[in-house]
């Protein structure tokens, strides 16, 4: 099956809003001496609500969450515009917005008191781009409108993949 | 990538090129240039983003300089606190009398801790804070509690040299206060009694040339408030009424604004305490696992205790417990409102007010207390168009803060300082009309760190800060309020200087406080009369 280069540049479109805004979402909280994951921690329900309050009761802990997550959000946003080291940002970026998702999921009976974006039932947009980041990671646009290119470039074989 | 590299590849090839696909391997040589370019297509993208992240940054440094200049805040100046500073100094000797529970922060605030507190902090990081406070150059060389448990415990403290050139000098324990007095290895004291004792102590310490930090509230009645301030005013000694909250970094930043006008004229000042617990209702006689604590009349001497309140029988509730009664204490007012009030007053010096009414009572903690639980105090200073709230409420942990209330800003002041642009505001009229000025939400932020305007807020962005009243930021470090008031107190001393919380405003701040009792026992409006200097 072949790509059109409409759905391939649909593809790239994908990619480089995808990063922007993760790119943009590490940036400001980098500049924000101020912000902390500590407000959205405190809101958390279900599956993860034990972990939260586990990093909210560790002050260090705490630091290095938000440290990792600044910074983690920021390399992703690059990785994913520059399609540098595509692949892992991009499962990395996946993982990360899912867990997100998963801390403070939109189930019936569970109540926030930040305000939510918009109407959700289950889905929301969190999970709409941890599941588009994923698919994103399945379609190595990297490997030509990348900076990929050149490592694969310079691998023997490691292109023999595509042909098969 | 198949379909990728294809396409690619059709156009490559066209040029007669080699291709990864053709080949199933590339040398460097054979890197199109068309590929290049490709692989750098992330570089507009990341272009368009800095150009419009660097567009927002101006955007929000300009709204938020319009808003400063606006409110008049880039002219001020935020005093840079001189901290940390190592000098080698004269060792006091210091004398603690009364080893409650506060003189434990006090004495920490000199340098001085339990092995056990010290382990406790070790163990949940907040020792490295402690260790980081500016040596004070004091000893506690004098102990004195009427509870031999707590003479022991403080002994301990006192002898606890761990911080770097803490105190070599061994403390002593004083049966009585007298005896302390009396003993001329004693430079100054600090008094932490219940505050039936604070004036009569506070007098006999100044009399015997010793400086005196008297923890508030500072006299019991107003004979006693009168006799104090005429003795300090006779003396040479250093007198610091123990309140530390102004010594945070952000009541500087606060007077900062209010001497700006950023406010316009404030006619009102709300204040408020906000309690919902049995210790917040000074209800301390037992320990977590419900059992009392411990003190028995062997080991306290009851009657030095009681000094001139009435006799009654020992109990270990009226041991613990003392604010809960007339004789030892004025509740609310005594313990909370003087915080309050010093806060205010630090600010504006607004003084003695010119009337006082209070009212309230017993509705939720109904056990054996005569102090009300609920408490609302007026206070009116016609003088200064301004009137003075105070509400407290110890069944309700809503925090209803402290704010200043202005024609053009009010400002909510407790460990940070939100501002709030007042909609029908006079001076800001213009910024409010063009939309640079939002009044639905606070404006300003100022973070007791930085020093200086923090973030235009937006709704999302509000920072909610509690009232914690006990660190503030100074250089990056946290540092124990009480901790830098003594240090005012120690370094006056040395100086021979008056320090913040001094003999008058600490006599207003006590008739302030006596007028507030007297309207709640007397049910009635009662005021000052400036000329005969005393409360009608």
């Amino acid at each position: 099956m072949k790509y059109s280069k409409t759905q391939l540049t649909f593809l790239l479109v994908l990619r480089f809003i995808i990063g922007w805004h993760i790119l943009y979402e590490g940036i400001s909280k980098v500049m924000n001496p101020q912000w902390t994951s500590a407000n959205f921690l405190q809101e958390s329900q279900g599956v993860l609500s034990g972990f939260s309050g586990w990093i909210l009761a560790n002050s260090d802990l705490l630091t290095i969450v938000d440290f990792l997550n600044a910074w983690g959000l920021v390399l992703i946003g690059l990785g994913l515009i520059f399609g540098f080291l595509f692949k892992p940002a991009a499962i990395a970026g996946s993982v990360l917005v899912f867990i997100y998702y998963l801390s403070v999921p939109p189930l019936t009976g569970y109540e926030y008191t930040l305000p939510s974006d918009g109407s959700n039932l289950v889905i929301n947009r969190t999970l709409i781009e941890a599941v588009a980041l994923f698919g994103l990671a399945l379609f190595p646009t990297n490997k030509v409108f990348g900076l990929d290119y050149f490592i694969y470039s310079r691998q023997k074989g490691t292109f023999q993949y595509d042909r098969k | 990538m198949t379909e990728n590299n294809n396409n690619t590849n059709k156009r490559d090839s066209g040029k007669g090129q080699s291709s990864p696909d053709n080949t199933g391997q590339i040398s460097s040589k054979g890197i199109s240039r068309r590929s290049v370019l490709k692989a750098f297509a992330g570089i507009p993208v990341a272009g368009i983003f800095g150009y419009e992240w660097f567009r927002k940054i101006n955007y929000d440094n300009d709204k938020k300089d319009r808003i400063a200049r606006e409110l008049g805040l880039d002219k001020m100046e935020f005093p840079v606190q001189d901290y940390g500073k190592e000098a080698i100094r004269d060792t006091l000797r210091i004398g603690i009398v009364g080893f409650g529970q506060r003189a434990e922060q006090l004495a920490a605030g000199l340098g001085f801790m339990h092995p056990d507190e010290v382990k406790r902090r070790e163990s949940n990081n907040t020792l490295i804070n402690w260790l980081e406070q500016e040596d004070l150059h004091v000893a506690i060389t004098g102990i004195c509690d009427v509870f031999d448990l707590h003479a022991e415990r403080g002994l301990a403290i006192a002898n606890n040299s761990i911080r770097h050139r803490a105190s070599k000098l061994p403390a002593k324990r004083y049966r009585t206060y007298q005896d302390m007095l009396a003993d001329n290895n004693i430079d100054a004291v600090i008094i932490s009694t219940p505050d039936h004792h604070h004036s009569f102590m506070a007098v006999e310490a100044v009399k015997a040339g010793k400086h005196v930090y008297l923890e508030k509230s500072i006299a019991h009645t107003e004979e006693e408030l009168n006799e104090l301030y005429r003795v300090v005013k006779d003396s040479h000694i250093t007198f610091q009424l123990g309140h530390q909250i102004t010594q945070s970094t952000v009541f500087k930043q606060a007077k900062e604004i209010i001497d700006k006008n950023v406010l316009g004229k404030i006619t009102l000042i709300e204040t408020t305490s906000n309690r919902n617990t049995a210790e917040g209702a000074w209800i301390r006689h037992l320990d977590s696992n419900g059992n009392p604590k411990p003190g028995d009349e062997k080991s306290i001497d009851w009657e030095r205790w009681l000094g001139s309140a009435p006799y009654v029988p020992f109990t270990i509730d009226r041991f613990y417990n003392w604010t809960k009664w007339f004789a030892y204490d004025t509740g609310l007012i005594g313990q909370l409102f003087t915080h309050e009030f010093d806060a205010v007053n630090q600010l504006l010096r607004i003084g003695i007010p010119h009337s006082a009414s209070s009212s309230g009572g017993i509705y939720y903690w109904k056990d054996n207390r005569e102090i009300p639980d609920s408490l609302h105090c007026v206070f009116e200073y016609p003088h200064k168009d301004l009137t003075l709230l105070y509400s407290g409420n110890l069944a309700s942990g809503r925090n209803r803060g402290r704010v200043f209330m202005g024609h053009d800003a009010s400002m909510e002041l407790g460990s940070n300082i939100k501002i709030t642009v007042d909609r029908d505001s006079t001076q800001y009229e213009k910024g409010i009309a063009s939309g640079l000025i939002d009044t639905e939400s606070p404006m300003i932020t100022f973070n007791p760190g930085a020093g200086q305007i923090d973030a235009v807020t937006s709704a999302s962005g509000k920072y909610y800060a509690d009232r914690g009243l006990t660190n503030t930021v100074i250089n990056g470090k946290q540092i124990d309020v009480t901790h830098l008031h003594l240090r005012e107190w120690l370094d006056c001393i040395r100086e021979n200087k008056i320090p913040s919380a001094n003999i008058e405003v600490a006599y207003e701040e006590g008739i302030a406080c006596l007028m507030a009792h007297r309207s709640y026992l007397e049910k009635r409006q009662v005021f000052w009369d400036e000329v005969n200097r005393k409360i009608v």
